[in-house]
C-alpha cells in the first residue's frame, strides 16, 4: 500500500513541478527537463504499482528488475544488437533507401511514369508489407540476409514516394531561372531540384528508420539463427523470462531513438535553410 | 482521370514482372521434377509447369486469384477455410483498435492543445513511443494479456490502438492549432467561452487535418491486427493464415492472405476517403 501511495504522491508532486516549469519562461533547460521529469514519473509510477499490487514478475517486471537484467546480460544484448540492427536493419535500410532514391531519379525524366508510380507507391506504402516476411525468409534463408530483404521491401515504397514528391518541390519560377542560365538536366538536378527535395527525402528517411527496425525484428519470428533481438524476444517469452524481453525492448527503443535522432541531426545540417529548421 | 493511363501502365508492368519472376524462380523446381521423371522439358512445357505448381516459390497472379476466389466465393462464410471468415476476425480487431486509437489520439491532442504542461511533457514521449518497435513486441503483449485472462479481440485491438493513435495525435494537434490569430481574436470579441471556441472554431477547422491522419491510422491499425494474430497459436485471422502458410510451405495461401489484406486495407482507406469528401463538402471546405 505504501508503494502505491508513495508513487501517487510522487506523481502529483512532479505534475505540479512540471506545470510550474512549463508556465515559466521557456528556456533550453525547461524544454529538456519537463519531458525528462515526466518520463521519470512514469517509471516511478510503474515501479510503485507493480510492487504495491504485488504483480507477478512473470506478467510485468518492475523497471528496477529490468535494469538489473539489462546490466547483467550486456554481452548477449550486444550480440543480438549486432545481428539484428547492424547486419539486418542497417544494411537493409541502406540498400532499400538507396534503391528507392535511384529509382526515383530514374523515373524523374518521365512525368508519365511518375503520375503512375505515385498513387501505386502510396497504395503499397499503406499495405501490411510485414506480411511478406515469411516469404522472404523462405527465399533468402534464416540468416541476416532475409532480414535485410524484408527491410528493403518495407522501406522501398515510402522512400520512393517521398523522393518523387520531393523532386517536384522546386517551383516553376526556380526551374525557369535554371533554364535561363542554360543549365543542363543534370545541373538543374544537382544544383536546384535535389537540394529542394531534401526536406521530403529526410521525411522519408525518418519514417523508414523506425520501419527498418520493426522489419528486422519481425522477420526473425519466422526463422533465425540462435541470436538476434526478435529471436530472443520470442524464445524468452516462451520461457516467461519477461525481464529479459523488456531488456531487449529497451535496447530496441534506445536503438530506434538513436537512429531516428541521428537522421534528424543530419537533416538539421543538410536542410538548415528550410523554415521548419530555422525555428 | 488524367492519371488513369499511367497508373494502369505501372500496374500492368508489375504484373508482367511478377509473371517473369514466377517463371524464373519456379523453373528450377520444374527442371528438377522433370529430371527425376526422366523426361526433358521443352521451353513451353517448362513455362506451363511454373504456372501451375502446387507449392511454387512464387505463385503466379492467376493462381493467387484462383485461390482467393476458391476461399471466398466457393466456401461457406462460416467455414474455417473461408478467407471472408478470417478477414472478418482481422477486420473486427482492426476496427476496434482504430476506434480506441482515434479516441485516445483526439483526447491527447485536446489535452496537448489546451495544457502547456501536457504539451511540453507528453508530446516528446508520444514521438518517442513510436520509435519503439511495438510490432516486434506484439507477441509478448498478446501472451501476457492472455495470461491475465484478456484474450480474443482486445489484445490485438490494443496493438492496433498503439499504432494508430500517433498519426491522429500529430494531425489533430496541427489541426486544432490551425485557426489563425485573426479568427481567435474574432472569437474573443464575441466573448465566447473556451468550450464554444472549441466546438465552433477549433474542431471544425481541424477536419481537413483529421482525415488524412485517419487514413494512415487505419492502415497502421490493420498491420497491428495482422501482426497481433501471429503468436496466438495461429487460430484465426489473416495473420494466422500467413503463419500457417509459412509453416507448411503453402505459398499460394500466404500470397492469398497477403493480397486479401491489401484489398481490405484499400477498401478501408477508400471508405475514409469517401467520408472525408462528404464531410468536407458539407462543411464547404471542398470546392
Amino acid at each position: 500500500m505504501i508503494w502505491i501511495v508513495g508513487a501517487l504522491i510522487f506523481w502529483a508532486a512532479m505534475w505540479v513541478l512540471n506545470v510550474q516549469l512549463s508556465n515559466g519562461p521557456r528556456t533550453r533547460i525547461t524544454t529538456l527537463a519537463v519531458p525528462f521529469i515526466f518520463g521519470v514519473t512514469l517509471l516511478v509510477l510503474w515501479e510503485g504499482i507493480v510492487r504495491g499490487l504485488q504483480i507477478s514478475p512473470i506478467l510485468l517486471p518492475p523497471p528496477s528488475a529490468i535494469a538489473v537484467r539489462f546490466a547483467n546480460s550486456l554481452p548477449i544484448l550486444w550480440v543480438d544488437f549486432v545481428q539484428t540492427f547492424v547486419k539486418g536493419a542497417l544494411s537493409g535500410y541502406i540498400i532499400g533507401c538507396g534503391a528507392a532514391f535511384l529509382t526515383a531519379i530514374a523515373v524523374d525524366r518521365s512525368p508519365f511514369l511518375q503520375r503512375g508510380l505515385l498513387p501505386v507507391g502510396n497504395f503499397v506504402a499503406a499495405l501490411p508489407i510485414v506480411g511478406m516476411a515469411p516469404i522472404l525468409v523462405m527465399w533468402f534463408g534464416f540468416d541476416w540476409q532475409s532480414k535485410a530483404a524484408v527491410v528493403v521491401v518495407m522501406v522501398f515504397f515510402p522512400m520512393l514516394v517521398n523522393t518523387v514528391e520531393g523532386l517536384r518541390a522546386a517551383d516553376h519560377m526556380q526551374r525557369d531561372l535554371m533554364r535561363t542560365y542554360g543549365a543542363r538536366y543534370w545541373q538543374g538536378l544537382a544544383k536546384l531540384r535535389l537540394p529542394a527535395a531534401m526536406p521530403f527525402i529526410f521525411n522519408g528517411l525518418k519514417i523508414c528508420s523506425t520501419l527498418a527496425l520493426i522489419g528486422a525484428i519481425v522477420a526473425e519470428f519466422f526463422g533465425s539463427p540462435i541470436k538476434g533481438m526478435g529471436f530472443r524476444i520470442s524464445t524468452e517469452v516462451g520461457r516467461l523470462a519477461l525481464d529479459m524481453v523488456w531488456a531487449e525492448i529497451t535496447v530496441a527503443a534506445l536503438a530506434g531513438s538513436a537512429f531516428y535522432g541521428a537522421v534528424a541531426l543530419i537533416e538539421k545540417a543538410v536542410t538548415f535553410w528550410h523554415p521548419s529548421q530555422r525555428g | 482521370m488524367r492519371s488513369f493511363a499511367p497508373v494502369l501502365t505501372v500496374v500492368g508492368a508489375i504484373f508482367v514482372i511478377w509473371y517473369f519472376a514466377a517463371v524464373a524462380l519456379n523453373s528450377a523446381w520444374a527442371y528438377d521434377k522433370a529430371k527425376r521423371a526422366d523426361v526433358s522439358l521443352s521451353f513451353t512445357e517448362m513455362i506451363a509447369d511454373t504456372m501451375a505448381q502446387k507449392k511454387p516459390l512464387l505463385p503466379a497472379p492467376h493462381q493467387v486469384a484462383g485461390e482467393i476466389y476458391k476461399t471466398t466465393v466457393q466456401k461457406k462464410i462460416t467455414s474455417k477455410r473461408s478467407l471472408i471468415w478470417h478477414g472478418w476476425i482481422t477486420l473486427s480487431a482492426t476496427l476496434l483498435g482504430f476506434a480506441m486509437g482515434t479516441g485516445l489520439g483526439i483526447l491527447l491532442a485536446v489535452g496537448i492543445v489546451y495544457s502547456r504542461a501536457m504539451d511540453m511533457s507528453v508530446m516528446p514521449w508520444v514521438i518517442t513511443s513510436q520509435t519503439i518497435p511495438i510490432l516486434a513486441v506484439a507477441p509478448m503483449i498478446i501472451v501476457v494479456l492472455n495470461a491475465v485472462g484478456v484474450s480474443g479481440l482486445l489484445p490485438k485491438a490494443i496493438i492496433s490502438m498503439y499504432l494508430s493513435f500517433f498519426p491522429v495525435v500529430v494531425g489533430m494537434v496541427k489541426g486544432l492549432r490551425a485557426p489563425d490569430a485573426m479568427q481567435m481574436d474574432q472569437m474573443r470579441t464575441w466573448n465566447t467561452s473556451k468550450a464554444e471556441t472549441f466546438w465552433k472554431l477549433r474542431l471544425p477547422s481541424s477536419m481537413p487535418y483529421l482525415f488524412p491522419s485517419l487514413k494512415i491510422a487505419m492502415a497502421a491499425s490493420l498491420v497491428g491486427a495482422i501482426v497481433g494474430e501471429l503468436p496466438t497459436g495461429a487460430v484465426a485471422g489473416l495473420g494466422a493464415r500467413l503463419l500457417a502458410g509459412s509453416y507448411y510451405g503453402q505459398t499460394i495461401q500466404i500470397w492469398s492472405a497477403l493480397i486479401s489484406a491489401a484489398i481490405l486495407a484499400a477498401i478501408l482507406v477508400a471508405l475514409i476517403g469517401v467520408l472525408q469528401n462528404i464531410t468536407l463538402r458539407r462543411m464547404g471546405m471542398l470546392r
